[in-house]
């Protein structure tokens, strides 16, 4: 052990003693730990014996965790499920950790697997043994960009230093194209079976029947990570964060004026305005995600950090302040666009009802058409009516939640495009929106 | 899952086309929306539609309408 490296399990066995007792203590540690630091930092992984059959599935159905990839589904109904179909079909099910973040203003699950591998590991072999899976998949974006380094490399290392046998799980590391569509359910069960990677349309659901035919749990990697804690900690330790309907310590990226994007953990019933008061003056926030929705200011202002007094899904975590200076037309014309171009272009409606919305959002958001052309938001009303509801994923009902939370937040911007005015100077896009791949463009 | 007495309709998404052909079948249960594709209503398929239903699921060009059993979950 070199000095640098006791420096290291000393910080880590000093904030030991904080994991699990601070509210503002950080769930994840402030650098990067490889199994030996992972084991003092959040103590041993409990084995078999310390947590037998079906405890794991008590524990997490008491502390109420809910998926934290963007649909916010009850964990234990999942996990109910999947060992029910197992059991009735004689199937050993699989267990996936997505940690395909498409969406790209988003970092915590990247950063929570670049800080932590191991806590998504340990969460993986723990519902493994719990549900006698045979395949455990830990799906991650292909060359996930991070700003610290290899993502990917960084996860097959923390895989390759652990004990198989001791695990009783092995873990296979398989990557995906960093599309915004990759990570949802279906679309990941056709890349681990070999194919597009994108929706299909199935009689079951992927819980029934999904990789190679098998009852399969997906669930995001901050959420297996939750598993690795709750496991070790307790259920009530978990309650103690959050309120008693959104349980639990949370990670979210927060945009907040002209500093980085930065990845924070809060926990629901917290306030939300100290996480973006250095943007201020605030013209509004996004909450969620770009499936999210945007809130008002004022709103943003008293309101709590719960989907309870937000009144919107807090989704794959994003929350996004929008300075005074720019334009919220603008930005939700060039989210959309990117939402557009991210269709994998399959089914009808989206292929053809979101290129119209962005489009529509285009000119509105630009003074000089907004004050001439008639009928924009009665054309994005129909429009936003057709597309919702009828894909194979969520990605036209996420895009049509944005773009109608938009018309209601930016009714005042709305009003002075229409009589040719922007009263936000800045017009440059402030949340990042990747240029489309290649692969979906034959569509 | 055809077995069941009121069966639901849905669509394929990624596989119609927007024939077109169900709406005709089907006025009473399915219309098109702008683009061509098929806006069905929700809820059971009426006894008197049921087996213009099971004709329009058969005839689909591109057999992406289904027949399948009410609020299964998904």
């Amino acid at each position: 052990m070199t000095a640098i490296d006791n420096g290291i399990r000393e910080a880590a066995v000093q904030q030991q003693t904080q994991v699990e007792r601070t509210e503002d203590n950080g769930v994840l540690p402030s650098r990067p730990l490889g199994l030996a630091d992972h084991r003092v930092y959040y103590g041993a992984l409990p084995t078999p014996d310390q947590l037998p059959l079906g405890e794991l599935a008590a524990k997490l159905g008491h502390a109420g965790v809910r998926g934290r990839g963007g649909a916010g589904f009850p964990l234990y109904r999942k996990l109910v499920s999947v060992s029910g179909a197992a059991r009735a079909r004689r199937v050993a099910p699989t267990i996936v950790a997505n940690g395909c973040e498409g969406e790209p203003a988003s970092h915590k699950d990247k950063h929570l697997l670049w800080l932590a591998p191991h806590l998504v590991l340990d969460g993986m072999v723990l519902l493994g043994r719990e549900l006698r899976a045979t395949r455990a998949v830990l799906a991650i974006e292909a060359g996930a960009p991070h700003g610290k380094g290899d993502l990917v490399r960084r996860v097959r290392e923390a895989v390759a230093e652990r004990d198989v046998r001791q695990d009783g799980v092995r873990v296979e590391v398989v990557e995906v194209p960093g599309r915004f569509i990759a990570g949802e359910s279906a679309a990941l069960v056709s890349t681990l079976d070999g194919g597009p990677g994108l929706p299909t349309y199935r009689e079951d659901s992927v819980r029934e029947r999904g990789v190679g035919g098998t009852p399969t749990l997906i669930q995001n990697v901050e959420t297996v990570a939750q598993v690795a804690l709750i496991a070790r900690y307790g259920a009530d330790w978990f309650r103690d964060y959050g309120t008693a309907a959104e349980p639990g310590p949370q990670l979210f990226t927060v945009y907040a004026g002209r500093n980085r994007p930065r990845v924070v953990h809060a926990a629901a019933g917290a306030p939300l305005w100290p996480l973006i008061a250095d943007a201020e003056p605030i013209d509004a926030v996004l909450i969620g995600g770009y499936h999210g929705s945007w809130i008002t200011a004022p709103m943003a202002r008293h309101a709590r950090l719960s989907e309870a007094d937000l009144d919107v899904p807090l989704g794959a975590g994003l929350i996004a302040a929008l300075p005074a200076e720019r334009c919220g037309l603008a930005e939700t014309a060039h989210i959309v666009r990117y939402l557009a171009l991210e269709s994998a272009g399959q089914c009808g409606p989206c292929l053809n009802g979101l290129p119209r919305i962005a489009a529509a959002l285009e000119l509105l958001a630009d003074p000089h058409h907004a004050s001439q052309r008639n009928g924009l938001l009665e054309d994005l009303e129909r429009w936003c009516g057709m597309v919702e509801g009828r894909g194979l994923c969520h990605h036209p009902d996420g895009s049509v939640r944005l773009v109608r939370s938009a018309l209601i937040v930016f009714r005042t911007e709305i009003a002075a495009h229409r009589a040719g005015l922007c009263t936000g100077g800045d017009r440059r896009p402030l949340l990042p929106a990747p240029a489309p791949a290649r692969e979906y463009a034959a569509h | 899952m055809r077995t069941n007495p009121s069966p639901e309709l849905a669509v394929d998404w990624a596989g119609c086309k927007g024939h077109g052909l169900c709406a005709e079948l089907l006025p009473d249960h399915i219309t098109l929306d702008d683009w061509g594709y098929p806006i069905v209503s929700a809820g059971p398929v009426s006894a008197a539609a049921a087996k213009r239903a099971r004709r329009a699921v058969a005839d689909c060009p591109a057999l992406a309408l289904k027949l399948k059993a009410p609020a299964a979950g998904r």
